[in-house]
């Protein structure tokens, strides 16, 4: 058994704040209208900490910490803005265009893009290091979506929302490291799947263009999301 | 007042970056009275000059031309601006980057040629191994993301490189 949840204060850059020891940094920042960005979490789904673009200060930790994965503690001093948080965030941004292949010009999710809106929030404006151009797949072999490892963060959403919502658990990561791919079922073709369902909840989870619908052109695939609030309001009804 | 020598360049890229500078329409008079056009694909001039104050280069470096091209340019000018995602990031043209030059060079000209079917060696200089976006091969002072980056955003670029300042963009950074 968990501990029951207990009201606390802690400070978030100069204001303080209460908070229920159960809640994340990035919840109770939320909360109080201060913004951290993220890109693998997803509110509805469990935080893995996966992209560390949410990184925040804590005063006493000499290790960065990430917002979505991190609970409050009784009078934690937490810092979300600073020159060094906007340096490392960029960072991972600036690792995450380097490690895939991203045309954005050709790409569905040109202008509708996750990963684009960090690339602004974090003002990167190219990379300070040399692009990988990896050969990576593309899997068009599922009746009503495609699949573009070239365009994939490794955020985990789909497979997250897949196991989570679904019930299906397709997705999964293989490999470790640089060589990490998602796949579906045993590294099999989508299309070949015996336990996807075709609902599309990963396609619309996708915060860029690795999921999409297939026959989309160049910016047109705009995904939707709000049906996880939805899962989790219907959640909340019944219990 | 003296002029500024500006210069523009255009690489492996489509020409959309020109044509977005163009876009700045009548804003383009207030411009002009205080640049000198020094070099462009617009200007009859074969030698790329000396004693560039700001060179604006569209397109990724692709070829040995390229490279030298941009070598040569790099050493001729004080500030240098890459304009558009090809000078940025190699965008479209940085596609061939994950096959090599001889499989890319077979599918243009033997694979999809209907007539004529073989590869040039005299007419095209010789492709680099991988596309590259300028910064990867000299120093950039400005970089201008976007494909390509609106006629707004090239206007607040020269208007502040007129006036002697570095143009801070990461407040308007855009890629596609
Ligand atoms: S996924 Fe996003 S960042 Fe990547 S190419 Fe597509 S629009 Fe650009
Ligand atoms: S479409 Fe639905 S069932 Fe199929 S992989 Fe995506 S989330 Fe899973
Ligand atoms: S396919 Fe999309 S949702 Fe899945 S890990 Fe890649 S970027 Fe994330
Ligand atoms: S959003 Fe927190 S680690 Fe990705």
């Amino acid at each position: 058994m968990s501990t029951p949840s207990r009201v606390i204060t802690l400070t978030l850059d100069d204001r303080e704040v209460g908070a229920h020891t159960d809640q994340t940094i990035l919840e109770v920042a939320r909360e109080n209208g201060i913004v951290i960005p993220t890109l693998c979490h997803l509110e509805g789904l469990l935080p893995i900490g996966a992209c560390r673009i949410c990184l925040v200060e804590v005063v006493g930790s000499n290790k960065l910490l990430p917002a979505c994965a991190t609970k409050v503690t009784d009078g934690m001093r937490v810092i979300t803005q600073s020159e060094r948080l906007t340096r490392y965030r960029r960072r991972v941004v600036e690792f995450l265009f380097a490690s895939g292949n991203h045309i954005c010009a050709v790409c569905v999710s040109n202008h509708h893009c996750e990963l684009q809106d960090m690339a602004v929030y974090t003002g990167m404006s190219h990379l300070t290091e040399p692009y990988r151009y990896p050969k990576l797949r593309v899997d068009a072999s599922h009746e009503r979506f495609v699949q573009d490892d070239n365009r994939c963060i490794l955020c985990q959403r789909c497979v997250r929302v897949c196991a989570e919502i679904e019930g299906a658990h397709t997705w999964d990561v293989m490999g470790r490291g640089i060589e990490a791919r998602v796949i579906t079922d045993l590294n099999q073709p989508w299309g070949e799947s015996d336990t996807c369902t075709s609902c599309s909840k990963c396609v619309q989870v996708c915060p860029t263009g690795a999921l999409s619908i297939k026959g989309m052109a160049a910016a047109e695939m705009k995904k939707r999301k709000h049906f996880l609030a939805q899962y989790w309001t219907l959640k909340e009804e019944e219990s | 007042m003296k002029k500024t020598r500006v210069a523009t360049v255009w690489l492996d890229g489509c020409s959309g970056c020109h044509m977005s500078f163009l876009d700045m329409d009548e804003r383009i008079l207030e411009i002009a009275p205080k640049i000198e056009l020094v070099y462009s694909p617009l200007v009859d001039n074969k030698e790329f000059p000396e004693d560039v104050d700001v060179t604006i280069v569209e397109g990724a470096v692709s070829s040995e031309e390229d490279l030298h091209k941009i070598q040569k340019i790099r050493a001729r000018t004080k500030i240098l601006v890459a304009l558009g995602d090809c000078a940025v990031t190699s965008n479209v043209p940085g596609m061939r980057n994950p096959f090599d030059t001889q499989a890319v060079l077979a599918r243009a000209y033997l694979e999809n040629a209907q007539e004529n079917q073989h590869v040039p060696t005299d007419v095209i200089p010789p492709l680099l191994k991988r596309v590259r976006p300028i910064n990867e091969v000299v120093k950039v002072d400005v970089f201008v993301p976007g494909c390509p980056p609106s006629a707004d955003a090239i206007f607040f670029v020269v208007s502040e490189l007129l006036e002697g300042r570095l143009p801070d963009l990461s407040e308007r950074v855009k890629f596609g």
